[in-house]
């Protein structure tokens, strides 16, 4: 689950880290107050959506009066935001941050993720800040910094030291980056992050360390024990049928193409995918309809699948581990009698009385197309979209 | 012989008298496994599929002398589980549980490699020596006893390389599923070291999919270290970037861990690889150089 970078930093705020005052608006009538409240004379006005990339496409700016505000908010509260990051519709901007200006010195960055190759969170930290970090460490992988934190005894204070010192800090910017670091380790490790990101983190015209932006990503496994966290969640950030199959515990993603997949486990659901696309066709999505593969679940799924208008024809290939194929044969039936498909379904049954499976299928006088392998069904269902003769 | 677990292996299940634990552990003792008890705590006294339950691990493994323990207790608890299996004296630990946090796993996974204890998952279907021990959730019905071990991160993938080297005739000797989450309790690496050094595995089957870099990490240990013939199948080559595919572990993320990244290792350590699933049983009998069926 991602944050909005103004949630983020009332995180950082909570765990007494140093970040600019700031107020998020959701009417652009309330702007003037804020900028009010905040103080100051000049302010900086942000877009907020779940996608990096927003300076460049004209959702971040620096004004010089609350009018200006006011006029940034009114451009954009409603509307669209299109980076380089999101689709061509961008994402929807239902808030605007409005922080006090801070006077630069230096850019650096500062991040955490959980590495998967060591096993540690790692703190990443670099004096190229503002820049995409992934540039910097395809081109120049010295520049990055690390620090891996041991899972047992957690964070220690000589880390951010070491840090600080290699950053090229000094004087009491190694004390404030020190207490940054082990703040944000506390922070990653209480509130469940899977990743952070601090960039740029500024030295100050003043010499001080300070978070001018704020990115985090919490480990969705985690939420039952993160309700505050849980509160935070921004569905409109969210593909809406993405959002309705996470209501019955399906997980989906959209794809461009107009086969509709229907597959229980999530690696033969990718892989479902993969040989769609070799046979020609071209996927609708991703779904994974779970290990039961149930009547109630499966019906859920097909009204997920065909809100999809590109959906052109549906493959449904299940492996009937323990469950019984023909049990999922007539689960499969009445789910496209009830939703009433209207699309071809082309179906795969193997495992666990598949034989019957098939049978049952080939008998229920719908638009069925009962498959022999994975192989037969992808031919199949390519054929019957459409997308080859 | 055979990998991680065979017909001498006694198992414990915690979890034991839940829906999961009672259905699956069941299935393993009508398949043959050597299930010699369970744990739950509040119900220690009690006989449970014929089986004494245990309060506590520790009780367990003292009163039955058990290898191996699996855990079908809630994600919430698996940490806690975990920490009781290995210091209760447990030496292989098969997590079968979905939706661990990460940060439960950094821990546990530490705790186990201190310990110098095995665990299998979390996230997974299990270990399977067939028509010897079945731990976990995987349908014993398909395998068949034979010489192809097989090493995968999803399940259902599993089971469909399972099908085929079984409607093959090559059989599996064993079959891992080291889990879908971002921090495995063994990866690749680890099992394909157990199937090089056993002699009933001749071949080996290899299923990855996006995110992260183990299939590379095992890519380049195959080249230094496997001597018997690999192949390998990767899910996930029309999965966009920065969209997690069901598994926690299945994301593309800052442009790393695609299909074709791990394609292209595992072709130049000289693996054959199979860009369809469905060959996957066909592309081991292409390969020349070890016995076949």
């Amino acid at each position: 689950m991602n944050l909005h970078e103004y949630q983020a930093k009332q995180l950082f705020a909570e765990y007494g880290l140093p970040v600019s005052k700031g107020i998020a608006v959701d009417i652009a009538d309330e702007v003037v107050a804020a900028t009010a409240k905040i103080g100051g004379d000049k302010w900086v006005v942000k877009a907020q959506v779940h996608a990096g990339g927003r300076g460049k496409a004209g959702g971040v700016k620096v004004v010089d009066s609350a009018d200006e505000a006011k006029d940034f908010a009114e451009q954009w509260l409603g509307n669209n935001l299109v980076t380089y990051q999101t689709d061509s519709n961008g994402q929807p901007v239902s808030k605007i941050f409005i922080e006090a200006c801070v006077d630069i010195a230096q850019e650096l960055y500062l991040g955490a993720v959980v590495d998967r190759s060591t096993r540690r969170i790692v703190f990443m930290a670099s004096v190229e800040g503002g820049v995409e970090i992934e540039e910097v460490a395809a081109e120049t992988p010295e520049k990055i910094l690390k620090a891996a934190i041991d899972p047992l005894t957690g964070a220690q204070p000589y880390q951010g030291r070491d840090l600080a010192f290699r950053l090229g800090l000094s004087g009491n910017q190694i004390k404030q980056f020190t207490h940054l670091f082990m703040g944000l380790a506390k922070l990653f490790t209480e509130l469940d992050l899977s990743l952070l990101e601090i960039n740029p983190l500024v030295v100050t015209a003043e010499g001080d360390i300070h978070c001018l932006d704020g990115k985090i990503n919490i480990d969705g496994n985690a939420l039952y024990r993160q309700p505050k966290l849980r509160e935070m969640h921004d569905s409109s950030q969210e593909d809406e049928r993405e959002a309705q199959a996470t209501k019955w515990d399906l997980n989906y993603v959209a794809l461009n193409g107009n086969i509709g997949c229907m597959v229980n486990g999530a690696g033969l659901a990718m892989g479902t995918m993969d040989i769609v696309q070799l046979c020609g066709g071209s996927p609708a999505n991703f779904l994974d309809v779970g290990g039961g593969a149930t009547k109630e679940r499966v019906t859920e799924a097909f009204k997920i699948i065909l809100s999809d208008e590109n959906v052109a024809a549906v493959l449904v290939n299940i492996f009937g581990g323990i469950v019984r194929c023909d049990l999922i044969a007539e689960g499969v039936i009445s789910a496209v009698e009830e939703v009433g498909v209207e699309v071809p379904v082309v179906v795969r049954l193997e495992g666990n009385s598949a034989d019957v499976g098939r049978e049952v299928l080939e008998k229920s006088g719908l638009n069925i197309i009962a498959a022999n392998s994975l192989a037969d069904a992808a031919e199949k269902v390519v054929v019957a979209a459409g997308d080859r003769a | 012989m055979s990998i991680l677990v065979s017909k001498d292996t006694k198992v414990i299940c915690q979890g034991f008298t839940g829906s999961q634990g009672t259905f699956h552990s069941e299935q393993a003792i009508e398949y043959g496994t050597m299930m010699v008890g369970g744990v739950t705590p509040g119900k220690g006294g009690q006989t449970h599929l014929n089986l004494p339950v245990f309060n506590t691990v520790a009780e367990a493994f003292d009163k039955t002398d058990a290898d191996a323990s699996v855990i079908y207790v809630p994600a919430p608890f698996c940490k806690d589980s975990i920490f009781e299996a290995v210091d209760a004296g447990i030496k292989l630990i098969v997590c079968i549980t979905e939706g661990i946090p990460t940060l439960d796993m950094l821990v546990a996974k530490e705790k186990c490699d201190r310990a110098d204890v095995r665990l299998i998952g979390p996230n997974c279907p299990g270990v399977i020596t067939p028509g010897e021990c079945k731990i976990g959730i995987m349908p014993g019905h398909i395998h068949l006893p034979g010489k192809v071990g097989i090493v995968s991160r999803s399940g259902t993938l599993t089971y469909e390389a399972v099908k085929q080297t079984t409607d093959h005739g090559f059989g599996q000797s064993s079959c891992v599923g080291i889990g879908g989450d971002p921090i495995p309790g063994s990866n690749f690496i680890d099992i394909l070291g157990m199937f090089e050094g056993d002699d009933q595995t001749q071949a080996i089957v290899m299923i990855g999919e996006i995110g992260g870099t183990a299939e590379e990490e095992a890519a380049a240990f195959i080249k230094a270290n496997v001597t018997k013939p690999v192949v390998a199948y990767i899910a996930g080559v029309t999965a966009p970037p920065g969209k997690r595919m069901g598994h926690a572990g299945a994301i593309i993320s800052g442009g790393k861990g695609t299909a074709d990244e791990k394609f292209a290792a595992l072709n130049d350590a000289g693996v054959k690889t199979v860009r369809s699933l469905a060959d996957i049983g066909s592309g081991l009998s292409k390969i020349s150089g070890w016995e076949g069926p």
